[in-house]
């Protein structure tokens, strides 16, 4: 139900986020989605990616910090509106959302948000039983 | 243990005795043969006779780097060329380089005073001494190897640099003792840690580390990332090289300092005065022995403090302190005096950040800036923003409740920060004072 996301510590400076998508570009690693969250020293860029393991190792390889995280990937129903009928669910859980980005590609004739939750298992539980689906991350790496 | 039981452990009134008896004759030396110490003690006003006791020296005036620099290369030997064997230089970081000389006995002395440190440090006959200091004009590596083979030890002249190698050869020829700087030992560890070395797996026991300041909790670290005791040794070129003065095994609280060979004495670098027992100040040592260079009251610009109480490991030398910074790299910040140490040790404490940091000091208008930069650990990252700010936000605020000073803390990608496999550079002063 879970997806792999990596993320990639980067200071503010010219050319890293050039590095990053050559490294990746060079070991045949296929960008999926991605976010970039900054500060005014530092950022951190969230991918979803083709091949995690392999992005993982070629980016510590190169001397970056890099994590792995559970995100879980929703279908939202390309409307006006359809995000905020999974955000009311998520409100009226009381599930936070710590943040989110959309995937470039679409799911049928739906759109997908990538979520990052304070609580992932329990928001996996109160958006599947109020009907929304889910999408594995095998299905969304290879989409 | 000990490498020369007799002198090591001499009472203190033999000891003080046989420096007041040294102290005389290598002023008559000097006064004989250096013009600079002849001018400097006429205009004094004090012969060597006028020294009757060891309190006599204070009267002396001081030796600094200037006045060596200022005798560039060979105007403070007192010995002739011919008598020379060895020549050392230190980096000069503007322009010149202090120039040392050695006799055949400066040499001899040298050695023996290493192969008491590396007794000190609990090595002996049979360890396999990994020397990773350089070798070449710097000190540390002749200093040290000389000492190993006085000892009888198996050393390994590997000298700095290539780590993969270094990491190789612990391993494959079983070295039991780490010569090298602490920050170069982290730099292994590191490697070895991105080659998947254990160290655990690695037969070192001992490390033997020194040539620049490092600190109590920095120790922690490299005990525990290199699985050693690690011991803090500490000279400088000017006075001989390493094997000035070591910490024993035994207690690991203070720096013996080899006293039938150096007077130590502890100023206030302001006024020049002796500060009292225990109290910190810049070491001044006078070598009494030396032939090639001896130096009177030289400044060595350390700060750290002194004490003659006696030691559990049975040595009657007075111990040093830990070097706790330079009395000349001294930052002063918004009228806060602050060492690159102190900062590093509020680092260190917090877990999660590696050593490796970079002081950078900017004047803004009339108001000085610090910049703490530090490297984020792999372990600590977070894809959450607000988890990094508050890290940052927490070294700010110990930097401030510790030492008194506001800075600004900039987390930075691992490696970024220049490593050294000589002396760390920690401080960039960009102030035009």
């Amino acid at each position: 139900m879970k997806v792999e996301q990596i993320s990639i510590f980067i200071e503010n400076k010219s050319g890293r986020l050039a590095e990053i998508t050559r490294i990746l570009g060079d070991a045949g690693i296929n960008i999926r989605a991605l976010s970039l969250a900054d500060t005014s020293d530092f950022g951190i860029l969230r991918l979803i990616v083709n091949n995690v393991e392999t992005a993982k190792k070629v980016l510590k390889e190169k001397g970056f910090t890099v994590s792995k995280t559970e995100v879980v990937a929703v279908e939202v129903p390309d409307r006006p509106g359809g995000l905020s009928t999974i955000l009311q669910t998520l409100d009226s859980g009381q599930i936070n959302v710590e943040y989110m980005y959309a995937f470039v590609e679409h799911y049928s004739d739906n759109a997908v948000i990538i979520f990052r939750f304070d609580e992932t298992d329990k928001a996996i539980e109160t958006l599947k039983s109020t009907g929304f689906t889910i999408l594995e991350g095998d299905r969304l790496y290879s989409l | 243990m000990f490498f020369n039981e007799e002198f090591e452990t001499l009472p203190r009134p033999a000891l003080e005795a046989l420096q007041l008896k040294r102290l005389q004759s290598v002023l008559e030396r000097v006064y004989a043969n250096v013009p600079f110490y002849k001018g400097s003690f006429d205009k004094a006003g004090i012969k060597p006779a006028d020294i009757k006791h060891l309190a006599d020296l204070q009267r002396l005036p001081f030796t600094t780097k200037q006045d060596m620099r200022d005798s560039y290369p060979y105007g403070l030997f007192a010995a002739p060329m011919e008598e020379i064997v060895r020549i050392h230089a230190s980096s000069g970081t503007t322009g010149k380089p202090t120039v040392v000389g050695y006799t055949h006995r400066d040499i001899e002395i040298w050695s023996e005073l290493m192969a008491r440190s590396f007794v000190s440090a609990g090595a002996h006959k049979g360890d396999i001494i990994h020397n990773a200091y350089g070798y070449g004009l710097f000190t540390g590596g002749l200093g040290a190897h000389y000492g190993a083979e006085r000892l009888g030890a198996s050393v390994i002249p590997i000298s700095g640099g290539n780590t993969k190698r270094q990491i190789m050869i612990m391993q494959d020829f079983g070295s039991t003792v780490l010569t090298c700087t602490p920050s170069y030992s982290l730099f292994m560890a590191e490697e070895a840690r991105a080659e998947d070395v254990d160290f655990k797996n690695l037969k070192l026991r001992v490390g033997i580390f020194g040539a620049e300041p490092w600190s109590e909790a920095m120790r922690g670290e490299i005990e525990e990332k290199l699985n050693l005791a690690a011991i803090d040794i500490y000279g400088l070129s000017e006075i001989m090289g390493p094997g000035v003065a070591i910490e024993c095994i035994e207690a690991k609280k203070g720096l013996h300092i080899w006293e039938d060979h150096f007077i130590p004495e502890i100023i206030n670098p302001e006024t020049g005065q002796l500060v009292a027992e225990g109290e910190r100040g810049e070491l001044v040592i006078s070598t009494i022995t030396k032939q090639g260079i001896p130096l009177i009251r030289y400044r060595t610009r350390d700060i750290t403090s002194i004490t003659y109480e006696p030691c559990i490991c049975g040595r009657s030398h007075a111990r040093i302190s830990r070097m706790s910074g330079r009395s000349d790299d001294m930052l002063i910040i918004r009228g806060v005096n602050v060492f690159p140490s102190q900062i590093e040790a509020i680092l260190v404490g917090i877990e999660e950040v590696e050593p490796h940091y970079l002081l950078v000091v900017n004047r803004v208008g009339n108001l000085d800036t610090l910049e703490v930069q530090v490297e984020v650990d792999e372990r600590l990252f977070s894809d959450e923003i607000k988890i990094l700010q508050k890290l940052a936000k927490r070294i700010e605020k110990e930097i401030k409740d510790m030492l008194g000073v506001t800075c600004t803390a900039k987390l930075v990608e691992p490696k970024t920060i220049q490593r050294s496999e000589g002396k760390a550079k920690r401080v960039i002063d960009n102030r035009i004072l």
